[in-house]
């Protein structure tokens, strides 16, 4: 393994991260009823909004307390309980996900004890629950924050009761609404009840019918995130979460549900290891189903093998997807000749290390990493693929290699929600657009313009 | 739906209002009016927005650095922050440019930010400031550095503007920060006003160079989304008018240092530049022109107008030579998609002109705009700048500095004699006015300022427009409700939309929006089958 980047630059060129209030955002939006709520100036919540939009095309709603310079100064709590109050009567929300921001932060607000204030002044009137998370923008990135809330949502909700409970809790990360929906399908056909957290399978991709809603129907219940603390085990996805922000880590600790930590399963071994707990959990064998769609993808990358093999790819994004990308691409014969992420969990070399550790001499690690970084160090590496978000396009095109868009966001293609990257079925999908990528660019280098290949 | 809805204007406003709680409906009651030219009648504008809403405005960062500093190819911005802003501002607004050669600087494709940590919050960040600026003088050489704050930099007390300074010193290049906390201000409006401010302080009369023509002008509040700017400055250039700068939009630092030596400013946008239009003309002597290049027959009226001030003959004719080669293709488009459009029905919630301007367009069309209002506009964009003296500085407006401006002793040269103005006046030419947007809009038509997102919801469900000009924010919920939404803050990747080109490719698209035949599929036909619905009873 080649020496982890120090990052010699101060200023951030072209970040390869987003900040952490969006991440909360996106699970908040994964709750039944759910409205996310920005505590801080309007623009956050504009922002936001119009980033998960260009993303998922769908309406994306959060509040915001709306800060002035006199809130700045002297405090927001007047602002946070006249938006809540707000919200709560246009919007009749089951909860309201409240994240900070940096302003909110640097000032010092404490969120518990100004919703205290607010339920004690609402006394008698029908409250939904109001949950706080904080998210200063100027620690981490949108993944701490995504895992943040999700954290801050079990803690504050989930009961103990003994593993009494049949279900299982399955904590995805933050994967496309695609991989959400392909989750709920295995689980269900190995016959496991199970709660989901957070689940916007259906909010962030939901269907245009006749009548239109406020809050888009769809998300994990309130009621069902109560009873998770009683399940008979967490499966959570991504290895580079802190324990002090898993929420699987607190249920196991404070419930005693014990946890099942396992990588983004994309490709076959780490799907196989998903399917290995599913079966353990619920003493069935692989559902038929997946068994053919399990051969369908070895068959594929038998097929494919010979456009791939020794190719040599770029790998950036949140660092739970590149680990799982790069596990994947190990797996078709793809070297991930660098894989880089703005985050700076500290986790990423190891894990890169552990899923490919055939690979070890030709891997380059760049953690805390800007676009510029990830250039240059891609331009001596001379790659034949990229694979990330949009925003490697910039450098995707400087350098004419191509782009394989997968992750978020994903706003200069049409369908990033769809898009699936796990299970058998997603890696199948992901293996044939590699292939296909591959072969376009040969074949329109090429000066014959071969239409059989 | 058809225009004489059953609900008259007045019961609307009070649906839209009834969910409210009394203190938040009285507010936003004075925000809606129903309209009637030449009543004068009042309207809240510029005001905060009530915590939990949902409005669709921004902050002021993003009106400094996305809107009026970000389209200008080779000053370099530095957000002074946490990750996100720098982030989410970057390029999202797609703006065009084009330098003159592959060689030359542009600097947009780049989003540079202090990435600002926990340290910095707690020990300040103007270390890492002045390392940033190091770093991005290093590698890009840059002759001007603009540094944008986000609100915690106001917060914990850098002093930016020291910074800028001092590196400025150090560098040898032109420096300047602009303190745009997002806080600051009731919406984007504040951080136009002050990037005005220091782009006129530190870019304007820095380069005295004037160039050899007989039309020189500058165009105000022209942000090239879609290619606007190209189109109109392919019509200046037919028309032998030499565009100095542009503010901001397809335009570089050098125009900007020489954009005084021009003799007569036109303003597109009105809200976001009148600033630079006022003191330009107070330091310089530079008339100001309202004009629109949105809409073919705006766009030959503004042509004209420039003929007029310039009293040219010559020019003159170019300018009608000019409509006469380009009116008979917009004339052929029109009539077609006449026969498909006539009578529709539009509604625009845009910006601080875009809802006024582009009424022009769709009047061109035969569709009628039954409902238009601002994001974050003031009251003389509704109801013109003859409002000013009236309007009341609230608390938010006053923390936004007004620069005192004088005359400058050596280069103030007024362009015109009072006599020449008064004569041109007396023409019917408004220079340095504007009348807004509401006079020309129909009676009984809803005039909307910071129309939140239930509102929306609200308006669509009772009016059913056939198409709603808007943002990303609000498109995939508009069409969700099954109206077609056009996006004129980013054009939906499409445009240009100025000038008589940009006339005829707004008219085909809005033609495919509206007669799309995507909303009688919503409901399958096995929904409607009786037999059916029957079978699932049963």
């Amino acid at each position: 393994m080649k020496a982890v980047h120090e990052n010699t630059f101060t200023a951030c060129r072209n970040a390869c991260k987003l900040c952490t209030p969006l991440g909360a955002c996106l699970t908040f939006r994964g709750i039944e009823a759910t409205l996310p709520f920005l505590h801080g100036s309007q623009g956050c919540a504009t922002y936001i909004r119009r980033y998960f939009i260009s993303h998922f095309r769908e309406p994306v709603d959060i509040a915001s307390s709306s800060f002035d310079e006199q809130s700045a100064i002297f405090g927001g709590g007047d602002n946070l309980h006249r938006g809540l109050r707000n919200v709560i009567e246009k919007y009749k929300p089951q909860m309201i996900g409240v994240a900070t921001t940096c302003l909110t932060e640097t000032i010092g607000e404490d969120m518990p004890m100004l919703i205290r204030q607010f339920v004690k002044e609402s006394q008698g009137d029908a409250l939904p629950a109001i949950i706080p998370v904080s998210t200063p923008s100027y620690q981490g990135t949108h993944v701490e924050g995504f895992h943040a809330a999700v954290r801050a949502v079990v803690e504050s909700l989930a009961e103990p009761g003994g593993r009494a409970g049949k279900a299982i809790n399955i904590l995805p990360g933050m994967v496309s609404p695609a991989d959400q929906r392909h989750i709920k399908e295995i689980i269900e056909d190995f016959e496991l009840p199970y709660v989901m957290l957070p689940d916007y399978s259906e909010t962030l991709d939901a269907p245009t019918v006749a009548e239109y809603e406020k809050i888009a129907s769809g998300g994990t219940t309130l009621n069902s995130i109560r009873g998770m603390g009683q399940a008979r085990a967490t499966i959570s996805f991504g290895s580079t979460i802190a324990s002090e922000l898993s929420a699987g880590c607190l249920l196991q600790q404070r419930c005693d549900v014990p946890e099942y930590r396992l990588g983004l399963p994309i490709g076959i071994k780490q799907t196989d290891a998903f399917f290995d707990v599913l079966g353990e959990l619920s003493g069935q064998v692989i559902p038929q189903k997946y068994f053919f769609e399990r051969g369908r993808l070895i068959d594929a990358y038998v097929d494919g093998h010979k456009y791939v093999f020794g190719k040599r790819a770029v790998v950036y994004g949140q660092e739970d997807m590149v680990v799982g990308i790069a596990a994947f691409l190990a797996e078709i014969g793809i070297i991930p000749v660098l894989c880089a992420s703005g985050a700076e969990s500290g986790r990423l070399n190891e894990n890169i290390r552990r899923v490919t550790p055939e690979l070890t001499q030709e891997i380059t690690v760049l953690e805390g990493a800007d676009f510029l970084d990830i250039e240059q160090a891609a331009a001596n590496l001379q790659p034949d693929l990229i694979i990330g978000n949009s925003k490697g396009y910039t450098f995707s095109r400087k350098l004419g290699v191509p782009l394989v868009r997968v992750g978020f966001p994903i706003h200069d293609r049409i369908g990033g929600p769809r898009l699936l990257h796990l299970g058998y079925r997603g890696a199948g999908q992901l293996f044939d657009r590699i292939v296909n990528t591959l072969i376009e660019a040969k074949q329109s280098s090429s000066p014959v313009g071969y239409t059989y290949i | 739906m058809t225009v004489e809805n059953e609900l008259s204007p007045t019961k609307v406003k009070e649906e839209l209002l009834k969910v409210f709680p009394a203190k938040v409906a009285r507010k936003r009651s004075k925000a809606i009016v129903v309209n009637e030219p030449g009543a004068s009648r009042q309207i809240q504008a510029n005001t905060r927005t009530v915590p939990g809403i949902i409005s669709m405005r921004g902050c002021c960062y993003a009106g400094c650095k996305g809107v009026v500093i970000g389209p200008t190819r080779d000053v370099l911005s530095i957000t002074h922050g946490p990750i996100g802003c720098g982030f989410y501002s970057w390029l999202t607004r797609r703006n065009q440019t084009r330098p003159a050669s592959d060689t030359d600087p542009n600097y947009m494709t780049y989003s540079t930010s202090t990435d600002m940590q926990e340290s910095e919050i707690i020990f300040g960040g103007e270390k890492k400031l002045k390392q940033a600026i190091e770093e991005a003088y290093e590698a890009f050489k840059p002759e001007a550095i603009a540094i944008h704050s986000t609100c915690p930099v106001g917060l914990i007390g850098d002093d930016v503007h020291q910074v800028a300074r001092e590196m400025s010193r150090q560098l040898g290049i032109n420096i300047f920060a602009f303190s745009c906390e997002g806080y600051k201000g009731v919406s984007q409006s504040a951080g136009h006003h002050i990037a005005n401010n220091q782009v006129f302080k530190h870019i304007v009369g820095r380069d005295d160079t004037t160039v050899d023509a007989k039309f020189r002008i500058n165009l105000l509040g022209e942000y090239n989304i879609g290619g606007d700017a190209f189109v109109i400055e392919d019509l200046f250039e037919r028309c032998g008018i030499e565009l100095i700068c542009t503010f901001c939009g397809n335009s570089d630092y050098e125009g900007m240092c020489r954009s005084h030596t021009a003799d007569l400013n036109l303003v597109m946008c009105h809200r976001s530049i009148n600033y630079m239009a006022d003191m330009m003309e107070t330091k310089y002597g530079i008339p100001w022109l309202k004009v629109n290049f949105i809409g073919a027959e705006a766009t030959a009226k503004a042509l004209r107008k420039i003929a007029q001030y310039f009293e040219s003959a010559s020019l003159a004719e170019k300018v009608e030579k000019v409509i006469a080669e380009e009116m008979p293709a917009v004339k052929t488009a029109q009539q077609d998609v006449k026969t498909r459009c006539e009578g529709k029905t539009a509604m625009l919630f845009v910006g601080g002109s875009r809802a006024h301007h582009y009424q022009e367009l769709f009047r061109e069309m035969g569709m009628k705009t039954i409902s238009a209002g601002y994001e974050f506009a003031h009251r003389d964009d509704y109801e013109g700048r003859d409002v000013l003296p009236s309007i009341k500085v609230d608390a938010d407006s006053r923390n936004i500095e007004e620069l005192k401006i004088e005359a400058d002793p050596k280069r103030y040269r007024p362009r015109k004699t009072k006599e020449q103005i008064k004569a041109l006046k007396a023409e019917g030419m408004a220079i340095g006015e504007y009348k807004g947007m509401m006079p020309d809009m129909d009676k009984n038509s809803l005039v909307i300022d910071d129309l939140n997102h239930y509102e929306m919801e609200k308006l669509l469900e009772i009016y059913k427009p056939d198409v709603y000009c808007a943002g990303i924010k609000e498109k995939y919920a508009v069409q969700k409700a099954g109206v077609p939404c056009k996006q004129l803050h980013s054009y939906d990747y499409g445009g240009p939309y100025a000038g008589f080109k940009g006339a005829v490719n707004f008219f085909y698209e809005i033609d495919r929006m509206v007669n799309s035949r995507i909303w009688s599929y919503v409901q399958a036909p096995w929904q409607q089958r009786p037999q059916l619905e029957v079978g699932y009873v049963l």
